[in-house]
């Protein structure tokens, strides 16, 4: 396939990206967890 | 051999849901599988397109990326707007809004380099001053500014309020950045399936490209939802924060 690397680069920044933001908002968020108690977390 | 009462809390700490409900676990799933047809369809399954050749594939991630950023600027808007009316007024709405910003400037992160990554097969360059790109380079940085003025200080409703009303502003670039290729002599083609009756794309290529977006907008829900739950998280922390200076405070001036 022809310029495959641009097609394949385009893809890998996308899933990439979406992958990166969500493991670093769980990060912050489970830090942030423990100091707050499961009681205050009105979606659970 | 393992401290067992050390590995308790580690393991209550793994099992804690934190901003997850069966809900999104469930969407979760469904983004993930929907990524891997995505990607299947689009790689392997549609043939190249006659003008751009194997490049088309780019825009089955572009395409959406840049529709979802609209879509997310707009919800950012919205909810900005039920929070300075005063009878919806709720941090909720603010922490939505915020939420989708960040969603929002990921999407269009990823339309830009996408887009830029198309135009060097197909324009041979990278970037271009050209109305399009330049309005959309523009989009990106005011919302990237929005979310810097989230992160000034202040309380949580002077927060809410001075990012409400900049939402409310930089909302109007987006007729701008979508009717540019209409308004100026662009190099960037024109919509070729939203608002024209007359759509001659190969019907698996539309299939694929609105998989594309019906899989962009369940992954946007997804971690819009996720978002603004960790925004809640990090209010409250911020609040305990607050709460124990204010006790510290108060117990040095009465032993003083």
């Amino acid at each position: 396939m022809k310029d495959l690397g641009f097609i394949l680069g385009s893809w890998i920044v996308t899933i990439g990206g979406m992958a990166t933001f969500a493991v670093a908002m769980f990060r912050r968020a489970r830090r942030d967890a423990t100091v707050v108690p499961p009681e205050e977390r009105p979606w659970l | 051999m393992t401290d067992s009462t050390a590995q308790k809390p580690r393991e209550a700490a793994r099992r804690d849901p934190v901003t997850g409900t069966r809900f999104t676990r469930v969407l979760g799933v469904a983004c993930l599988a929907g990524l891997v047809w995505l990607f299947v369809f689009a790689f392997f399954v549609t043939p190249a397109d006659v003008n751009q050749g194997e490049s088309v594939r780019i825009m089955y991630a572009h395409v959406p990326g840049a529709w979802l950023a609209y879509l997310a600027f707009v919800v950012t808007a919205f909810s900005s707007a039920m929070y300075l009316w005063r009878r919806t007024r709720s941090l909720t709405w603010d922490r939505l809004a915020g939420a989708s910003a960040e969603v929002g400037v990921l999407f269009m992160a990823i339309s830009l380099v996408t887009g830029s990554l198309w135009g060097r097969i197909t324009w041979g360059t990278f970037w271009t001053w050209d109305a399009r790109l330049t309005t959309t380079a523009f989009l990106f940085i005011t919302y990237v500014g929005y979310l810097a003025v989230r992160g000034l200080g202040g309380s949580h409703h002077q927060r809410a309020r001075r990012s409400a009303v900049l939402a409310l502003l930089a909302v109007l670039e987006i007729p701008l950045v979508h009717f540019s290729v209409v308004l100026w002599n662009s190099l960037h083609q024109e919509a070729s399936v939203a608002g024209n009756t007359d759509v001659t794309m190969d019907g698996l290529m539309l299939f694929t490209l609105f998989l594309g977006v019906v899989v962009f907008t369940l992954s946007y829900v997804w971690l819009v939802l996720h978002r603004q739950r960790a925004l809640h998280l990090r209010d409250l922390v911020d609040e305990t924060g607050l709460d124990r200076a204010l006790e510290a405070r108060r117990a040095e001036a009465a032993s003083s």
